[in-house]
């Protein structure tokens, strides 16, 4: 007999795979739950010495044990072109260790990059956090070197490291991979931070769909309780709100109050939980922390990636795609390369329609626009972003005008209310697209009226309904205090301007 | 009342305790209702206002108790890829009024929906028939 790896990550779970270690079990093998590989179309992914065989449904693993289902077997794991052909930094460990051991967290040089960082001293990690250009993960891209500089320098009694769980983006799941298979690369990357601002409590604020993260994390930071004192960490759940992903909402719902927008200034950096200097950084830019203060971590960093997007990002294909998983790479890779090489274009087969790059907020990116390389710069430039590095594959069948629609609802329902463009506005623009789609709009009975007389036209065409959506997504654009408002219009304009056939409108109708 | 005061006693040492106390009156009573937020007002030293502002502006807490069983089903930007929002139609025929289907946006399994949750169990890769069977078993 010998010994299975199988991942205990949510998604390998939720494919069954305590199906599969429990066939396993029952011929008496021994298994080892590991974190996922992130090549999610082949989970349940089970690997014996090294080799693979996926996606394994129960009525297969004794055919498995013997040897055989060579149908389903992928060779040596780690050789797999999807595995091969990354830079995985922040997922080095994925797939290859137990997520909550500690002596495999050791044995894969886990713990060195605090050690490191305790022997220089702060300042030196402040330092070497600057040169290695990593920007904050989370999606804006703010240099987290500078953010970490600006709350060391903060005059506070008390400081605070909080990392941004909420990932609430459809489309991303890198987060929630780091949670459940490194936990401890997390809590280490914390640790640094924590010791390089003197911080000595840190929260993790966590989604609360994330059943799976919120366990393994806590079990994590009590095994790493001893390691990181005198800092200590505690996890805190969310409630379901998608807006407290955005930094002041998160820190008022840590408080206790609702998760509203606070005004900035101040910065969180110098007035944020409770008042007092905090760092609030993503959970994929903590996890980058330990490797980037290794020896020579800060310059390898440097050295990879393209302008002013430094290292390795990593990007999760999602939605209608053949391989769908987590793949890490420098910044400069296309969307082209992305879908179709190493996604393998839909899971349909159809022709790919659209891609959503960056979450609910993002742009729909057309096929012409495959070839734009991954870079922060470059997505601004194109009216587009790469905010958590997640990419939505939709084929063909789907409906743009609908998609466009959904954004403006998803920002009805998670608007925290603070601005009028966003709680009204989304509204308003739902019922806009509603109008485009029905080819536009009858005056009712009360603009009949004859006292109705300033009353703009008895009857709107169509034109002005898309006109009052341009002018109605500027004003959200322009007056929303938070990207979630602000960014709306991002996914409902990018489907206007490429897709006006699914709203009705001929081609040329919507200049670029 | 006991009860709330034993949940308010575990959380109240620590930095900005409301939402964890809200979880768990939450997830023991099913509902936080007017008399729980008056009583955790009281013992907060916050007013009733606050509290419920707090309940009502959070998705995961209910002023009602719903005892019939929840399953989530997911419906953002990938679930709908793989065609979540077809399969609505025989899920709320499949539910019923015994069943209540919640919308959920984004699981985290997005590159194997579509996803729906019941209680702390994921399942993802589901079809209608998939997808309907779970909500009968629920």
């Amino acid at each position: 007999m010998s010994t299975v790896r199988i991942s205990d990550d949510a998604v390998a779970r939720a494919c069954g795979a305590d199906k599969v270690v429990a066939a396993f079990d029952k011929l008496g093998w021994t298994v080892e739950r590991v974190s996922s590989w992130g090549m999610h179309w082949l989970e349940p992914l089970v690997e014996v010495n090294g080799v693979g065989w996926g996606p394994v449904t129960v009525d297969r693993v004794a055919e498995i044990a013997e040897g055989g289902a060579d149908d389903l077997c992928i060779g040596p794991v780690a050789a797999h072109p999807f595995i091969a052909s990354q830079q995985r930094l922040t997922f080095a460990r994925a797939g290859r260790t137990r997520p909550l051991s500690l002596d495999d967290y050791v044995a894969t040089g886990g713990w060195a990059g605090l050690d490191r960082a305790r022997a220089i001293g702060s300042e030196q990690v402040l330092a070497e956090m600057v040169q290695s250009g990593l920007r904050g993960r989370g999606g804006a891209g703010f240099p987290a070197g500078i953010k970490w500089q600006t709350v060391a320098r903060a005059e506070g009694a008390r400081k605070y490291v909080v990392c941004n769980a909420d990932e609430g983006d459809s489309g991303t799941f890198a987060d929630r991979m780091v949670m459940e298979g490194d936990p401890f690369a997390l809590i280490e990357g914390m640790a640094i931070c924590a010791y390089a601002v003197g911080s000595g409590q840190g929260y993790v604020y966590l989604r609360s769909e994330y059943p799976d993260a919120i366990g393994k994390l806590n079990a994590a930071i009590d095994l790493a309780a001893p390691r990181i004192a005198p800092f200590r960490i505690e996890v805190r759940v969310g409630a379901g709100a998608y807006v407290c992903g955005e930094e002041t909402s998160l820190l008022n719902s840590l408080e206790g109050k609702r998760g509203e927008v606070r005004a900035k200034p101040p910065l969180p950096a110098l007035q944020g939980l409770f008042g007092c200097p905090t760092v609030v950084n993503n959970v994929l830019t903590l996890a980058a922390v330990p490797h980037i203060l290794t020896e020579g971590g800060a310059v390898r960093y440097e050295n990879l990636g393209m302008g002013r997007s430094k290292g390795t990002m990593p990007i999760q294909i999602a939605g209608n795609v053949l391989h769908g998983g987590l793949y890490e790479t420098a910044f400069g890779v296309t969307l082209r390369e992305l879908v179709y090489d190493i996604g393998g274009g839909t899971a349909s087969g159809r022709p790919v329609k659209a891609v959503q790059v960056g979450g609910p907020l993002g742009a729909y990116i057309h096929p012409d626009q495959f070839d734009i390389a991954f870079d922060y710069e470059t997505y601004t430039a194109a009216d587009a972003l790469i905010g958590h590095g997640g990419i939505v594959v939709f084929d063909d069948t789907a409906d743009m005008a609908s998609l466009a629609r959904f954004a403006m609802k998803f920002c009805a329902a998670e608007s925290c209310g603070k601005c009028t463009p966003c709680r009204i506005g989304s509204v308003r623009g739902m019922e806009i697209i509603e109008r485009i789609l029905a080819g536009g709009r009858q005056a009712d009975a009360v603009e009949k009226l004859p006292q109705m007389h300033n009353v703009r036209a008895s009857q709107r065409s169509f034109e002005e309904q898309v006109a009052l959506l341009e002018d109605l997504c500027e004003t959200m654009k322009f007056g929303s205090l938070c990207a979630l408002g602000g960014f709306t219009p991002y996914p409902v304009l990018s489907a206007l301007r490429h897709w006006p056939e699914d709203f009705g409108l001929a081609k040329q109708a919507v200049p670029a | 009342m006991d009860r709330i005061d034993q949940i308010v006693a575990r959380h109240v040492d620590r930095e900005g305790p409301l939402l964890p106390i809200l979880h768990d009156v939450q997830a023991e009573l099913g509902a936080i209702d007017t008399a729980a937020e008056t009583r955790i007002a009281h013992l907060l030293n916050l007013t009733r206002a606050e509290v419920h502002g707090v309940v009502s502006f959070y998705h995961d807490f209910r002023a009602e108790q719903d005892l019939r069983p929840v399953v989530q089903v997911c419906r953002a930007e990938a679930c709908q890829a793989r065609g979540i929002e077809a399969m609505m139609p025989a899920v709320a025929t499949a539910a019923g009024d015994r069943v209540r289907v919640e919308t959920v946006y984004c699981l985290g399994l997005c590159s194997v929906g579509p996803n729906a949750r019941i209680g702390d169990d994921l399942h993802a890769r589901l079809n209608e028939a998939a997808l309907t069977k779970l909500v009968e078993g629920a």
